[in-house]
């Protein structure tokens, strides 16, 4: 008894060792800089440090909401992602389902896999290829337009379209990877549910409204609470990467922002302070719709 | 059993959408590669459909001879190998003791580990504490600061939960073996997919890191592919290109489908990859993900 009571200790002692490297680099890279969110209170002075450098309370967040632009990023931030979820959300779930309709084994797996590939292209390829395809002079979407007698347009170059390519180019990334989780969800449904409903004459068309929909809603909630949590993280590199001097009205978003401030011009109290109003929006949202979802779907993340 | 016209006018809708998705998918990639074969000239008048036309292997040539191509591409690897061995030692540290129920205040660590999720510093106190530590523009910076992704985490530590029988752990505890000697003994060989999914996740990461190396390398010689990619892909900066006169147009105009070739070069490594883990992925990721 005594033996193993040892043994018990030394074991638990094993497992707080092995947890220790992961426990320092939570400290140092997720809570040090929790505690580095002052300098979006304080005139940061490196010498000072962060304790001692001169507060000065909410002035950066004035200077924020009285520039001239700050609406515009504001605005910039949310309709983007607005609209990746009105338009890119139910993309996945769509396609999932479409998958798991479609007869013929070999096709639906060529075109699950196919779906998957543009997911592993980098960021800075897929903004390569869209100024590739949509130069006005020589962009093959350009060529097709001239072809139908439709006159060139320049969708990067012009504030008009930038959102648009934003979103679309986003689609056609991530959709068939974020299907995933889907078909997986689809492939879980109790196939005499599907049964039952044929025998009540439901078609084909009924049996995805009221089989498999219902039977994905669980993971669609959860999903969704995640992506309104996320409503004000839109990917810096690509907005930072599509970004050029004709569409920065459109397309200059929070976190360009904040990186132009601070890691290019050295102003780290109000790029945190920007920062900061980002993420308590962001977590302010999560906590709102993983609340909503607690009292009408029953289902939270937490 | 016959199907009923109804069913069959639906599977006809089905696949005419299903065509007309693969179609979407897959045009742009086909473009890029038959662009990457052909005559710039053909490509710039928009002469190219289905086929390469006058089929030639000079972008390719000149991405050779780019050398920065190549010290970006030599970069990349180091920073993929270093840093996937790095996240999968870190990820699986995490992973299996919070996996355990008799850890120590473990569901407060997960709670620490899992709050992360949600809120954080942003980018400049994060910024500024890789600087404080030092390691901004040296290789460390491209592969300590993202040691973690606690999202992996969580999907291993579940799959180690729900797919590793309980039993299997605690008989190899009666047998004598340590914490150590469990994990890499009994659970590891058993989580082989979920390895395969994470190991690809933090890979694809890494080979498509560009954030990182814009935020912390100044030193050119560091640079990533992602970087040098940007230089010619959207910057327009070629080496070849500049210096003499001779032959300026031509070198520009090959200059624009040697982009073609180089997105291929440097998107196919990432991609190859892929297949091998396909068949764990379903697998790996659904025990994971759904509630994590």
């Amino acid at each position: 008894m005594k033996k193993s009571f040892r043994k018990t200790v030394i074991s638990k002692w094993q497992l707080l060792v092995m947890f220790l490297v992961p426990l320092i680099w939570y400290i140092v890279f997720c809570y040090v800089p929790m505690y580095g969110i002052q300098l979006a209170f304080r005139n940061y002075n490196p010498r000072l440090g962060y304790l001692d450098s001169p507060w000065v309370g909410l002035r950066y967040f004035q200077q924020f909401f009285s520039s001239y632009y700050n609406r515009d990023i504001i605005w910039n931030t949310v309709s983007i992602s607005l609209y990746s979820i009105l338009f890119g959300f139910p993309m996945p779930i769509l396609l999932a389902i479409i998958l798991n309709e479609l007869p013929g084994i070999h096709f639906k797996k060529i075109l699950q896999n196919l779906t998957y590939v543009p997911h592993f292209i980098s960021t800075v390829v897929l903004c390569g290829m869209l100024y590739l395809f949509l130069s006005p002079q020589y962009g093959v979407l350009n060529t097709f337009l001239n072809f139908l007698g439709v006159e060139s347009v320049g969708f990067l170059e012009s504030n008009k379209y930038f959102k648009a390519v934003y979103v679309l180019s986003d689609i056609w990334q991530e959709s068939g990877w974020n299907s995933v989780i889907y078909i997986a969800a689809l492939a879980g449904i109790d196939p005499e549910l599907y049964e039952a409903a044929k025998i009540d004459g439901a078609g084909r068309l009924k049996r995805i409204i009221h089989v498999s929909l219902p039977g994905i809603t669980p993971t669609i909630v959860t999903l969704l609470i995640l992506r309104i949590g996320q409503v004000m993280t839109i990917g810096f590199e690509k907005a930072y990467l599509l970004q050029n001097d004709l569409n920065i009205r459109s397309s200059e978003i929070i976190s360009t922002l904040v990186y132009k401030q601070g890691i290019l011009q050295g102003n780290y109290g109000y790029a945190t302070a920007v920062g900061l109003f980002n993420s308590v929006i962001n977590l302010t949202l999560i906590i709102l719709t993983n609340k909503i979802c607690k009292k009408y779907f029953e289902i939270s993340l937490w | 059993m016959k199907k009923s016209l109804n069913d069959r006018v639906f599977d006809a809708v089905i696949i005419v959408i299903s065509v007309l998705i693969l179609l979407m998918v897959a045009y742009p990639l086909y473009f890029v590669i038959i662009a990457s074969f052909s005559k710039p000239e053909a490509v710039l008048a928009g002469k190219l459909t289905f086929l390469p036309v006058g089929f030639n292997l000079k972008s390719y040539q000149m991405v050779l001879q780019e050398a920065k191509i190549w010290r970006g591409y030599r970069n990349t690897i180091l920073y993929t190998v270093l840093g996937t061995v790095i996240n999968l030692f870190v990820t699986t540290l995490c992973a299996y003791p919070l996996s355990r129920k008799d850890m120590p205040c473990r569901t407060f660590l997960t709670f620490v580990a899992s709050f992360t999720m949600l809120f954080g510093g942003g980018m400049i106190p994060v910024y500024l504490v890789v600087k404080n530590i030092g390691i901004t523009d040296s290789i460390w910076a491209m592969v300590i600061p993202n040691a973690l992704n606690t999202y992996n985490m969580l999907v291993m530590k579940n799959y180690f939960q729900s797919s590793i029988p309980g039993e299997l752990q605690e008989a190899a505890a009666i047998d004598g073996c340590s914490h150590v000697q469990t994990l890499l003994k009994v659970v590891l060989p058993l989580s082989k997919s979920i390895l395969a999914v994470i190991t690809l996740f933090y890979a694809v990461q890494h080979w498509n890191a560009f954030f990182n190396a814009i935020i912390y390398l100044r030193d050119e010689s560091l640079y990533p592919l992602q970087i040098i990619l940007r230089e010619i892909l959207l910057q327009n900066s070629l080496e070849a290109v500049g210096g003499d006169l001779t032959g300026m147009y031509e070198k520009v105009m090959q200059g624009e489908t040697m982009k073609y070739a180089l997105i291929i070069v440097a998107s196919v490594p990432i991609l190859i990859f892929y297949p091998f883990v396909q068949k764990h992925f379903t697998k790996g990721i659904m025990v994971g993900a759904v509630k994590g």
